[in-house]
């Protein structure tokens, strides 16, 4: 497996583990803004568990933290859905279940892969992200389904996101049959489509970001760059 | 026969816990529905000023740690809020409370954390204040409210020594770093002794407190363990406490301690702390924001149940 696959793996699940930590403290239920915080913090733990497997392949004093706080928006690989404002609870719901179905199938596919760090590091996240899939599945079912409101913020969350769907899939083409079923199947049971003709976005692998993602490593990395070369 | 009120109070004395279907007197039903949800909105509300770091924390492990703490204080506030469920009040009521101003939360949570150290001083002095606190509740009276502070507490001391560690690693650092601790220090050190409320004299529900054994120690022999235990704990820093009063006392074998600012304790209590109105914003902004996903959910567990009832 290449470097660049492999921090591409770990930039999506710290960039969304981020966003999503975001919420805690704000979150619409208190049950529901632990489980999310839960997410964050098998997001990040994936990131670095991945963070330091590349880091020992790219030696030169790397590390997962040197990875996460001093590289540029430009040498970052996430999909750019992960990037995102996380916009309300729904549009949130609805990146973690566009997310984690991918993210099932694709930790399903590198739980067989010969290498053997990406082998464990897939099998342990595996489980994590088969209740990430069947809670962010749940809540798109019952928003989907909920009131009139709900449903009309779900179907905006569909026609925001869904211009990323393929920047997503692009370095996964393996994934991208089981990714289609599950979302087919997921819309279907809450009423929501698929939408048509949609113009894609795409060039987070090759580091062309929104200035999103230059805002939220402004602020994660600032202690980092602010005070070079101290230990926290 | 014994009154309800003497069996009552004979319980209490041998050490029985008063369970929620027991007869218990209706100031004690009052007083423990002001302290557990006080102590559950304190939970809550205390997520703010620590998430405000959690995407600015300086590595992924200091992140994680991180949101695992404050995701810890939300479990802990269902706890509470579910012991006080088991008196007779809903969690929206006691929400809708807070919201309204009328149920108060540790003022504490009114200051602001302006840089790292902050998160570190949160841990080692408001969480080592508040377990000082806490570990007398394990053996509280009420039964619910004792079982979910053993949780509690056991989780508390690990934040504890977490924020204490976060602080070492800063004092053993740059310049800067060593700045930002004693600073961090600075700030938290009066707000944090003030967490063990007014002086005795001045605390009108101690002795009934006391008594139904909800209280087992008096404010100010609480402060004065943690400031004896603070003021050696700090040596290992290497920083100072902000007292320049403060000095062992062979004769007490505590430290003494300098004047607290009363002032200042009552003028937060009673709304004027320096983010007593961003923490409600914050708090009342993420509650009606949610409003349609709560009602989305019901709307869905409805739908569900009705379905279920055709079927059955």
């Amino acid at each position: 497996m290449s470097i660049a696959y492999i921090l591409h793996l770990a930039d999506n699940a710290l960039v969304l583990g981020h966003r999503n930590s975001e919420w805690t403290g704000h979150g619409p239920i208190l049950e529901q803004d632990i489980a999310l915080s839960n997410i964050s913090l098998d997001l990040i733990g994936q990131a670095r568990n991945l963070y330091q497997y590349a880091a020992t392949l790219i030696g030169n004093g790397a590390t997962e933290d040197t990875l996460a706080y001093l590289r540029d928006e430009n040498e970052y690989k996430n999909c750019l859905l992960v990037e995102l404002p996380n916009g309300h609870w729904g549009t949130t719901i609805m990146r973690q279940f566009l997310f984690s179905a991918y993210q099932h199938p694709l930790y399903e596919r590198l739980s067989d892969s010969n290498d053997e760090n990406l082998n464990a590091i897939a099998r342990k996240s595996l489980k994590e992200v088969t209740y990430h899939l069947r809670w962010s599945s749940e809540w798109v079912i019952r928003l989907g389904q909920g009131t009139a409101e709900s449903r009309a913020k779900m179907t905006d969350a569909v026609n925001d996101l869904w211009p990323y769907t393929q920047d997503l899939l692009l370095h996964s083409p393996e994934e991208k049959e089981k990714w289609q079923e599950r979302v087919q199947s997921i819309f279907k049971h809450a009423s929501l489509n698929i939408p048509a003709d949609v113009k894609m976005i795409s060039g987070g692998f090759e580091g062309k970001h929104t200035s999103h993602l230059v805002e939220m490593l402004n602020e994660m990395q600032h202690l980092q760059r602010t005070y070079p070369g101290v230990e926290w | 026969m014994p009154s309800e009120e003497v069996i009552f109070q004979d319980k209490v004395d041998r050490e029985i816990r008063i369970e929620p279907k027991d007869w218990m007197p209706a100031d004690y039903r009052k007083t423990l529905i002001r302290q557990i949800s006080q102590h559950a909105h304190s939970e809550i509300v205390g997520m703010l000023p620590e998430g405000h770091w959690i995407t600015r924390a300086p590595t992924l492990k200091r992140k994680a740690t991180l949101i695992a703490k404050v995701q810890d204080e939300a479990g802990h506030g269902l706890y509470l809020y579910a012991a006080a469920e088991t008196l007779g009040i809903t969690r929206d009521e006691m929400v809708d409370q807070l919201h309204a101003g009328k149920a108060k939360y540790s003022s504490i949570f009114n200051y602001p954390t302006l840089t790292w150290a902050d998160i570190g001083a949160i841990g080692w002095l408001v969480d080592g204040a508040a377990i000082m606190n806490q570990v007398p509740l394990t053996r509280t009276s009420y039964g619910p409210y004792a079982r979910a502070m053993v949780r509690i507490c056991k989780e508390e001391s690990f934040h504890q020594r977490q924020g204490f560690e976060i602080l070492l690693v800063l004092s053993r650092g740059s310049k800067e770093q060593k700045a930002m601790c004693q600073d961090a220090i600075n700030r938290w050190w009066w707000p944090s002794v003030m967490m063990f409320g007014p002086n005795d004299e001045s605390s009108p529900h101690t002795a009934q407190s006391m008594k139904w054994k909800v209280k087992r120690f008096t404010n100010d022999e609480l402060r004065q363990r943690f400031i004896d235990i603070c003021a050696d704990q700090v040596k290992v820093l290497g920083m100072q406490l902000p007292d320049p009063d403060l000095k062992w006392n062979e004769e007490t074998q505590h430290y003494d301690f300098g004047p607290i600012n009363w002032e200042e304790f009552w003028q937060v209590v009673n709304g004027n702390g320096p983010c007593n109105k961003e923490r409600m914003t914050a708090r009342i902004k993420a509650h009606e924001e949610g409003q349609w996903v709560r009602e989305a959910a019901l709307a869905f567990a409805g739908k569900m149940s009705s379905r279920a009832g055709v079927r059955g």
